[in-house]
């Protein structure tokens, strides 16, 4: 087939300026596609902004509580100039990253282990959803009683109660919805024992555990941020720190200019989640009808 | 028939011996009163009764019959899926494989490691696996599309891709699930073909199942009717006619008719 080289000489002539409005034609798709996802959040971000404006020039609470949009990003642009800003993202992402590792290692093998066996699936299985359906916080008076007041380790706790059973119940619903079809051709491959999970179940069961991982960092984020503001660790500089400490002061723009750095790292991460789930899903044919 | 022949199949080897039941081939599957149950008391029924089957190595072999026959338990009991309740198989130290009505490539691979995944699980050093994938892919008349995922590819294509995924397992026996009753009749069509020209250069047995009566005769050295409720086999009828053979052949539309109308009789027994 390859080397029939007569046809394409003949239809040289018409060949590259059809090839160079394709081109052009997908590059503005490209383009076009971009700002269809973008301009509706612009929209939603400009008329969050607009309503919080309206309600400062309603004059329903003075200024000192509910100051105006433009002083709080002015605000948090000199907060981004001092040292205490970034020690904060830094120590709470740090804090972050590692409750999450511990998470999805617990929360993993949890999930791996409650799929295997149905002891465990019956006894424990029922009891991970109880407890993704319980408010993480609600572990934080324990977990002080048993850890300190002052001991990072009450957070860590939280975060893996509040993320793992997200995380397991992704690896258990990913490996139980392995479709038949796949596990049997799977098998005739001789893909066995091990080699079973590491060919067949595992890759397939990804897209769900991905999922998990999506929903358990949301539920990390969350018991983080309460953590934080509830456990205050002496000289330590953290994000949920840093919004107490507005609180108590009555500084209203640093308040609002946290919660603004809170929301937009919180979307940030979830974004890079959305992003790897879409690209394993578009791989695999997932999408393609979005309408 | 040599005079129409079409240019496509023209390689075809039909000078040697036809595989069949004379005797030159030793048993490549054999079936011996086998018989599968499933469910227990009001849910209780028998799949496969006493049923009992021999194809001989490079045989062409094709179960016919209406759904609830049990040539598809029968075909999983052959490819060791699924434990006969009754009887055995033996299939000695054969390589067996299976093929599917849905292509079952795995989504999160590309064609060509998906032909790669049945050579290295065998064992095959990753050097040759690479030469011996495109090989196949060309094999099929995939070449230079290894790198698509299945969902890139048509319902043929990944049949196609399936079928190469089988020759990478180095099978010596094929056992096929309807794997063109998904693909409309041009595709299909053409699936016979290839399949066909692929026998000729690759050693295999093949075990067949399909609802298709002409498909069965078009395709099989035998062609074996089975009956339901119980499953069983109903008559064994070897096809004669010379190769290549096409869908629309009298001769095949022939002993299509006669093998449906068996069929029909049997169907109707059933129902009354």
């Amino acid at each position: 087939m390859s080397a029939d080289t007569a046809a394409p000489t003949t239809e040289r002539s018409p060949g590259p300026p059809a090839k160079i409005v394709r081109a052009g034609e997908r590059q503005q798709s490209l383009a076009s596609r971009i700002w269809a996802g973008t301009w509706p959040k612009l929209l939603a971000v400009f008329l969050a902004i607009a309503i919080w404006q309206v309600t400062v020039w309603a004059a329903w609470k003075p200024e000192y509580l509910l100051p105006s949009p433009a002083t709080v990003f002015q605000d948090l642009a000199d907060l981004a100039q001092t040292q205490d800003f970034w020690r904060a993202i830094n120590t709470t992402m740090q804090r972050a990253a590692v409750g999450f590792a511990f998470s999805l290692v617990f929360g993993t093998l949890l999930g791996i282990a409650v799929s295997q066996s149905r002891i465990l699936r019956s006894g424990v299985g029922s009891m991970i959803t109880g407890l993704q359906t319980m408010p993480s916080i609600v572990w934080f008076p324990f977990a002080i009683l048993i850890f300190g007041l002052f001991n990072p380790f009450a957070i860590m706790f939280v975060i893996v109660l509040g993320a793992a059973p997200s995380i397991a119940n992704g690896v258990i619903s990913g490996i139980d919805e392995v479709p038949p079809p796949l596990l049997r051709a799977g098998h005739m491959l001789g893909a066995r024992g091990i080699n079973r999970y590491r060919y067949v179940v595992l890759p397939a069961a990804l897209p769900s555990y991905l999922a998990g991982l999506k929903q358990g960092w949301a539920f990390a984020w969350r018991s983080l941020m309460a953590g934080e503001l509830i456990v205050q660790l002496s000289g330590e500089v953290t994000l949920g720190g840093s919004l107490n400490d507005a609180q108590v002061t009555g500084q209203a723009d640093d308040l609002l200019a946290f919660m603004i750095v809170i929301l937009i790292i919180g979307m940030v991460v979830d974004g890079i989640f959305s992003a790897i789930t879409n690209r394993v899903r578009t791989r695999r044919g997932l999408t393609g009808f979005t309408g | 028939m040599k005079s129409t022949l079409s240019t496509e199949t023209s390689g075809l080897d039909t000078s040697g011996p036809p595989p069949g039941q004379n005797g030159a081939h030793p048993i490549a599957v054999d079936i011996r009163g086998v018989s599968k149950e499933f469910g227990h008391g009001a849910s209780h029924t028998v799949a496969l009764q006493d049923t009992s089957l021999q194809v001989r190595e490079r045989e062409f072999v094709c179960l016919v019959g209406a759904s609830g026959c049990g040539k598809t338990t029968l075909l999983n009991l052959i490819a060791g899926l699924d434990r006969p309740s009754s009887g055995t198989i033996e299939t000695g130290d054969r390589r067996v494989a299976l093929m599917f009505q849905e292509s079952t490539l795995f989504p999160w691979l590309t064609l060509e490691q998906n032909v790669e995944l049945a050579l290295k699980l065998r064992g095959v050093d990753k050097a040759t696996r690479k030469a011996r994938t495109e090989e196949l892919l060309e094999l099929v008349r995939l070449g230079g599309r290894g790198k698509k995922r299945p969902h890139e590819l048509s319902g043929g294509m990944r049949q196609r891709g399936a079928l190469a995924r089988v020759l990478g397992q180095d099978a010596d026996i094929a056992l096929m699930d309807e794997p063109f009753g998904a693909l409309d009749a041009m595709t299909r069509d053409s699936m016979h073909d290839e399949l066909e020209r692929i026998r000729a250069e690759v050693e295999l047995t093949v075990v067949f199942v399909t609802h298709n009566v002409r498909e069965a005769v078009r395709l099989s050295d035998r062609t074996i009717l089975m009956e339901s409720g119980p499953g069983r086999v109903k008559s064994q009828h070897t096809i004669d006619l010379s190769r290549p053979r096409h869908m629309e052949d009298p001769q095949v539309a022939e002993q299509a008719g006669a093998l449906t109308a068996e069929l029909k009789d049997e169907v109707r027994r059933h129902v009354r």
